[in-house]
């Protein structure tokens, strides 16, 4: 009868379930979704020239892959954590109350942040200032801190074009959030001045830098909490919006977006690298090193990683916009050397 | 106001003014109804045309066939062919040889165009490409020496034109493409060794990464739906069928079973993330599971679908008369042989329907697919079951959400490829399900 068959087959699949603990034989990461696309390039090909199987991918932001990473050592957590910026102290201290204590950190280059407005638009040239005067919930007027009143870009600045303000930003989760308020936003705020009037208004310098990086919520200040899929269909559906993008994000779609200058140096992997371009922020996976050696691959793949025919200057990630790490032989020797991490303390 | 209060006077085949309001007032009721539902209709025929016309392209791709001379002075110098020596060369040593067999077919057509270096040349057929040519080598290490004819995916951008994504205007700006290159791919269309067959890799193949737009598929995504579906058929449907007969046939109506009611109810009404909540802190911190695993994804779905199931099989036990059951008690049946030789039959198409019903709106879900690691980056089929369930795979609405996060603009394109497919299953599910219904429904 298909009704006993059928409970003989579930009791055999529950059977199967609690006998679990199978070995894992592929490395598992999560992390940055700025990280995803050259991690999945990197794993694509990993999988291609080994007999280990590709690598799984995972995204979901800085934060939440290194939490996971940080949920302890064994086979059913993550082996790597990508991350679009550095570790922070708390997170190795959650690390190792859960015996995450060898990190191996490994930087693989750097990204650029780029500002881009649709191709048919006007054309511009920042400066930090410029997006501190434009996008701040308040500036300072006549010496005064003042709710934002500008609403034309050449109001802001007499050399830009006379356009409305609409900018898209990413939204609070994201980590080139944090890059986008330190290296524009403040920047431009201590650059116009507004900085100095600030502390002395506020007394004290976190208040003074919290003051400089709120942003407007009138609405020419869009958060975009989704990808850069998203700034740009908002970009396409309002031509005056200027969108804050990463660099490779903008490298394929150069047919639709033209990129902004910033301090009079056009981004680019070549003005990134040599650090003329302001806005730029390295890129970084960390390895649990207990791992290493359970895992079958996990450590050649990362080697792999850091191959100069990978992240060199002409290798596939340079290709798709990442920005080349000149000390890429150091990191090589990290990795081989299975060099840890030091505790900040 | 009542009838008395205005008796009626005249002809009744001439409406007074109240009649004419109260036929008015019909008239806009039916009106609303008529405009909601052409409303519906109109939000679902913008919707189908906008993914049927971003995404019906996906089915056809761009592919060139080359001859690829496979020198041994390159591929294996010791000339022993061994497997281990010949694996050595990685796929950026087979790259090269890409590039010179488009010279070569370019140089026996006859065709030059200004401005194209070699290097762009071969940047017309698709990264994945050299990985293709080295498994074929490394599988038949006898060709090395002499050529093999193989045909390979045309680069994302190359298709892309064909497809009206890319213009030559578009190309100018393009980094990633020269107008150079799309006179070269006219070249070899015109010459027959570019062609657009049917894209049965984009069903069959598995996903690639940003640099490949053009080699991806959803194989993976597929097989991990199918395997998750087995799993919540072969766990849910018994449960459930079993959890509502017992509810219904034998258990006495009291608090306990009033509350296990409300508790069922509110099941089906909980979003589903609670449940890849739940999954993540049961299935894999705690039992252990594998992350990504169909296996999780299918334990996590049957919770999500076991009220569904419960629901719709309890109401089609309730809508058998009870003069079945009478009768078979009557002629000497146990209540067991009552329900399932009578009762059981009479409500499975009732039960079957519902199943369905729930597993396409299983097929359908990502939410806790997100916390139990299946939203990723998966280029490797799974294993054959059972093992296959322990392995990482992708599901479908996970495969779409994946890709409208890329950057390449062939992958919107896919994006709305990977609808198409989805919506075709989840429309042959719901039409199994009504044909069932149809079919075997008995009314009393």
């Amino acid at each position: 009868m298909s009704f006993g068959k059928l409970t003989a087959t579930t009791i055999g699949a529950l059977a199967i379930s609690a006998s679990a603990g199978i070995a894992r034989d592929q490395v598992q990461i999560a992390g940055s979704s700025t990280v995803l696309p050259y991690a999945s390039i990197v794993a694509e090909a990993f999988g291609e020239n080994f007999s280990f199987p590709t690598p799984v991918v995972e995204s979901g932001g800085s934060s939440a892959g290194l939490k996971r990473f940080c949920e302890g050592v064994g086979e059913n957590t993550i082996d790597i954590a990508n991350a679009s910026r550095a570790m922070r102290a708390t997170e190795i201290e959650v690390c190792a109350a859960s015996g995450v204590t060898e990190i191996i950190e490994v930087r693989i280059g750097y990204d650029g942040i780029v500002f881009a407005s649709d191709i048919d638009g006007n054309s511009f040239a920042f400066t930090p200032a410029d997006w501190y005067k434009a996008l701040a919930a308040e500036v300072v007027v006549d010496g005064k801190a003042v709710a934002n009143p500008y609403t034309k870009w050449n109001e802001v600045n007499p050399d830009l074009p006379a356009q409305e303000i609409q900018a898209f930003v990413p939204g609070t989760k994201h980590g080139t959030r944090e890059v986008f308020e330190e290296k524009v936003i403040l920047a431009g705020c201590e650059e116009s001045g507004a900085f100095e009037i600030l502390l002395q208004a506020k007394g004290d310098e976190d208040a003074a830098e919290e003051a400089c990086m709120g942003l407007r919520t009138d609405g020419r200040s869009v958060d975009i909490d989704g990808d850069y899929t998203e700034t740009l269909a908002r970009i396409e559906a309002n031509r005056n919006g200027i969108g804050v993008f990463g660099l490779s994000f903008y490298e394929n779609n150069t047919d639709k977006l033209q990129v902004a200058t910033m301090s009079d140096v056009t981004p680019s992997t070549e003005t990134i690298a040599s650090g003329e371009y302001p806005v730029s922020r390295p890129l970084y996976f960390y390895i649990k090193k207990a791992h290493i050696g359970v895992i079958p691959g996990l450590k050649e793949f990362a080697e792999f990683f850091v191959l100069d025919d990978i992240a060199g200057p002409y290798g596939p990630l340079a290709d798709y916009g990442l920005v080349t790490d000149p000390d890429l032989a150091d990191t090589q020797a990290i990795v081989a050397d299975e060099v840890v991490m030091q505790s900040p303390m | 106001m009542s009838m008395g209060d205005t008796p009626r006077k005249g002809s009744l085949l001439e409406p007074d003014a109240r009649t004419r309001r109260r036929n008015a007032a019909e008239a806009r009721f039916h009106l609303y109804g008529l405009v909601a539902v052409c409303l519906g209709i109109l939000a679902l025929i913008v919707l189908l045309s906008s993914i049927l016309s971003n995404g019906l392209s996906s089915f056809r791709q761009a592919y060139v066939t080359l001859e690829v001379s496979l020198p041994e002075d390159r591929l294996d110098k010791s000339g022993v062919r061994d497997p281990e020596v010949l694996a050595k060369v990685s796929t950026f040593g087979y790259a090269p040889l890409i590039r010179d067999a488009v010279g070569a077919e370019m140089e026996r057509l006859g065709i030059q165009i200004e401005g194209l270096n070699e290097k762009d040349a071969g940047g017309i057929i698709s990264n994945n490409a050299p990985a293709r040519l080295r498994d074929h080598v490394l599988a038949n290490s006898d060709l090395i020496g002499g050529t093999v004819t193989m045909t390979f995916l045309a680069n994302g951008r190359i298709d892309g034109y064909f497809k009206g994504r890319v213009t030559m205007e578009s190309a100018e700006r393009d980094k990633n493409v020269s107008p150079e290159q799309l006179q070269l791919a006219d070249a070899l269309k015109e010459a027959g060794t570019l062609t657009r067959p049917f894209n049965w890799a984009f069903i069959t193949a598995g996903d690639a990464s940003e640099n490949r737009a053009e080699a991806s598929g959803l194989g993976v995504a597929i097989l991990g739906s199918l395997y998750m579906m087995i799993v919540v058929l072969v766990l849910a449907l018994p449960i459930g069928v079993a959890a509502s007969i017992y509810l219904e046939e034998f258990a006495p109506k009291n608090r306990i079973t009033d509350l296990i009611e409300v508790n069922i109810s509110n099941l089906a009404a909980v979003p589903s993330i609670v449940f890849g909540i739940l999954g993540l802190a049961i299935f894999i911190n705690f039992a252990g599971l594998p992350q990504s695993a169909p296996i999780v994804g299918g334990l996590v779905l049957t919770l999500m679908t076991l009220p569904t199931i419960i629901i719709s099989t309890r109401a089609s036990l309730k809508a058998v008369p009870p003069s079945i059951r009478d009768a078979a008690l009557g002629v000497g049946a146990s209540k067991m042989q009552a329900v399932l030789h009578h009762v059981l039959p009479l409500a499975a198409p009732g039960i079957l329907t519902g199943t369905i019903i729930g597993l396409a709106q299983a097929l359908g879900e990502t939410a806790p697919l997100l916390l139990i690691g299946m939203v990723a980056f998966v280029a490797e089929y799974p294993a054959a079951p059972p093992e296959g369930f322990f392995d990482p795979a992708s599901a479908l609405p996970v495969q779409i959400y994946n890709w409208t996060q890329r950057a390449d603009p062939a992958f919107v394109e896919r994006a709305s490829g990977a609808i198409i497919v989805l919506l075709v299953f989840l429309v042959s599910m719901n039409a199994l399900a009504i044909f069932l219904r149809r079919k075997f429904e008995r009314r009393w």
